[in-house]
């Protein structure tokens, strides 16, 4: 059963805020009162925070680090307490990358031990640092030793930005799956690009499919 | 090949790397940490030495005595960090050591944001430290660029005994793209007798050194660097064009703007506007005469510069057009990077359309 809180963690660069963005946007389009917070200390590009209008638009309450939103500052705002505590709210905590950015969570040791809250790892099988099941393993427990959680979900996330094909998809299913076996972990999520999702609906195995439009664009992507 | 998904700071270490460089010296900065954090993990595992300095100016020390010894070494920073670095970039031209320069610029000036920028561009091509000396400087456009410039970047560097920068911005250091480590040109690379690698007592003493207290000696070597930086104009220039043929537009942007410009051409041929990209891949040398050759074609009404700068490399634009065509400016600094939208806009308003 899913929990109220999804955390969202992996390695950089394996696409956790496109995740973390569209999944909250599908909980929101299924009249979820949804709230998604930014907790990024790594990396001040391609935030979360950048689609405010966007996740505002679809009535998704974003909340930033507490400086600006686009800085790499390890200022996070209390406001964050707002998920933990109300629990109206179905949360979505995007995580800054690596064991680095996980490390924000022991702020929330105290919130967390209510349980209500999954952990989620997204996996890149594109990514040259988790592209064999035993690297992506030693990420998944640097980060379980840095947050002081257990990863309790694999996302597979596997793309190569507009270069993508159904065959890193597929990838990116062998490699989700033999994380899986390995750490004992289950494959909670496929996200797949939506134009892909009859293509590879029914070679994804265990987890469910998120099909997820590509709101992280770079600057010269908008509107094309 | 196989691709994979890399993170351009990432890419440019791996390059680096892959580029036969056990030796890196740096200080951490946004947005170009990455370079040094993938360094710090990857270098030792193939007996490397990474070094986090305590200044950015005793990082670039430590490139010339690295360089000295006849090893490859690179440096990375971003803006405020490599105008620390530019008295050593003076002295390391001055002794002909070959070693590589990441930039990976942010927005200035001073210690500005850690958003995309172009205003390095005056500092980069015409040298923030003194006398007469040149680097060239390579300005990738995409994650593959910045992955292959690295690697290009060590030879040329060997080949004329001279520091060589990469000049990224922001953009280009924190993007996500699809890079296939294929095989870059191979060159011929010269013996490094000159190398402080120990005289074994078969040999004099080699000296690493910038100084010349005799000005005959001083003229000397000035034009000897002069005619070697004429041999690099002369060799090394790169530059690409995109739909220049029958272009009414033609677009000058390097790094991520040229991305943005490629994307403002597609909207502007939507509306029956034909517009074109040149794009100075060095941006020392200079390509002044093939963006000469494309501006003077007749179909070319209007130049339009774009930059993520207030107008730096507009002058070499002026200096290539020497007024053969009208010329517009486009910029946008301090880590805002414009739209495709806005920059068609702003072109069409340039030509009166």
């Amino acid at each position: 059963m899913e929990k109220r809180i999804q955390i969202i963690t992996g390695h950089y660069g394996s696409g956790k805020t496109e995740f973390a963005v569209n999944l909250a946007l599908k909980y929101a389009k299924a009249g979820l009162k949804t709230a998604l917070a930014d907790l990024d200390i790594v990396n001040p590009y391609f935030r979360s925070t950048e689609r405010r209008a966007l996740l505002e638009e679809h009535g998704v309450r974003v909340i930033s680090t507490s400086f600006s939103g686009y800085v790499d500052l390890p200022a996070i705002t209390p406001e964050v307490l707002a998920i933990f505590d109300d629990p109206s709210y179905k949360g979505v905590i995007d995580m800054g990358g690596d064991p680095e950015g996980a490390h924000v969570l022991g702020r929330f040791e105290r919130q967390l031990a209510r349980g209500d809250y999954d952990v989620l790892c997204v996996l890149n099988a594109n990514r040259p640092e988790t592209k064999t099941p035993e690297k992506a393993a030693l990420y998944l427990k640097a980060i379980e030793v840095a947050s002081g959680l257990k990863v309790t979900g694999l996302v597979n996330n596997t793309h190569l930005c507009r270069d993508t094909g159904v065959e890193d998809i597929l990838k990116g299913v062998a490699l989700t799956r033999a994380v899986s076996e390995e750490t004992g972990v289950p494959v909670a999520y496929h996200a797949v690009e939506r134009k892909f999702v009859d293509q590879v609906r029914y070679q994804l195995g265990e987890g469910e499919l998120l099909p997820i439009d590509i709101y992280m664009c770079k600057p010269w992507e908008f509107g094309l | 090949m196989e691709k994979e998904l890399w993170k351009g700071n990432e890419a440019i270490a791996e390059a680096a790397i892959r580029a036969g460089c056990k030796y890196f010296f740096g200080y951490p900065i946004t947005p170009q940490t990455e370079v040094p954090e993938y360094l710090s993990l990857h270098l030792p595992e193939i007996g490397g030495c990474f070094l986090q300095a305590e200044s950015e100016v005793a990082a670039i020390n430590m490139v010339y005595g690295a360089g000295g010894c006849g090893v490859r070494v690179m440096t990375s920073s971003s803006s405020p960090g490599i105008s620390l670095k530019q008295e050593g970039i003076t002295y390391l031209c001055g002794a002909e050591v070959p070693c590589v320069i990441i930039n990976v610029m942010r927005g200035g000036p001073g210690l500005g944001t850690i958003q995309p920028a172009q205003g390095d561009y005056f500092q980069a091509t015409r040298g923030g430290g003194n006398g007469d000396y040149r680097t060239p400087v390579l300005a990738p456009a995409n994650v593959q660029e910045a992955a292959d410039f690295v690697r290009m970047a060590f030879d040329i560097a060997d080949i004329y005994r001279n520091p060589v920068m990469v000049l990224a911005d922001g953009m280009i250091g924190q993007m996500m793209e699809a890079v296939e480590w294929h095989d870059i040109e191979k060159r011929e690379l010269p013996a490094k007798p000159w190398a402080t690698t120990g005289t074994q007592n078969k040999r004099e003493h080699n000296v690493i050194n910038s100084l010349y207290i005799q000005p005959e000696p001083c003229a000397e070597h000035n034009e000897k660097l002069d005619k070697k930086y004429k041999l690099i104009e002369e060799k090394e220039v790169r530059f690409e064009e995109v739909d220049t043929d029958d272009c009414e537009i033609l677009f000058v942007a390097y790094g991520t703007m040229s991305r943005v410009c490629r994307a403002a051409m597609k909207l502007l041929n939507d509306e029956g506007i034909k517009a074109g990209l040149f794009r100075p891949v060095t941006v020392w040398p200079f390509p002044y005469a093939q963006l000469r050759n494309a501006a003077e074609r007749k179909s070319v009404k209007g130049i339009v510069d774009v930059e993520l700068s207030m107008g730096q490399m507009i002058d070499d634009v002026k200096i290539a057009l020497e007024g053969c065509k009208p010329i517009s400016f486009i910029g946008r600094a301090g880590g805002i990077v414009p739209t495709p939208r806005e920059v068609a806009d702003a072109a069409k308003k340039a030509i009166g359309r």
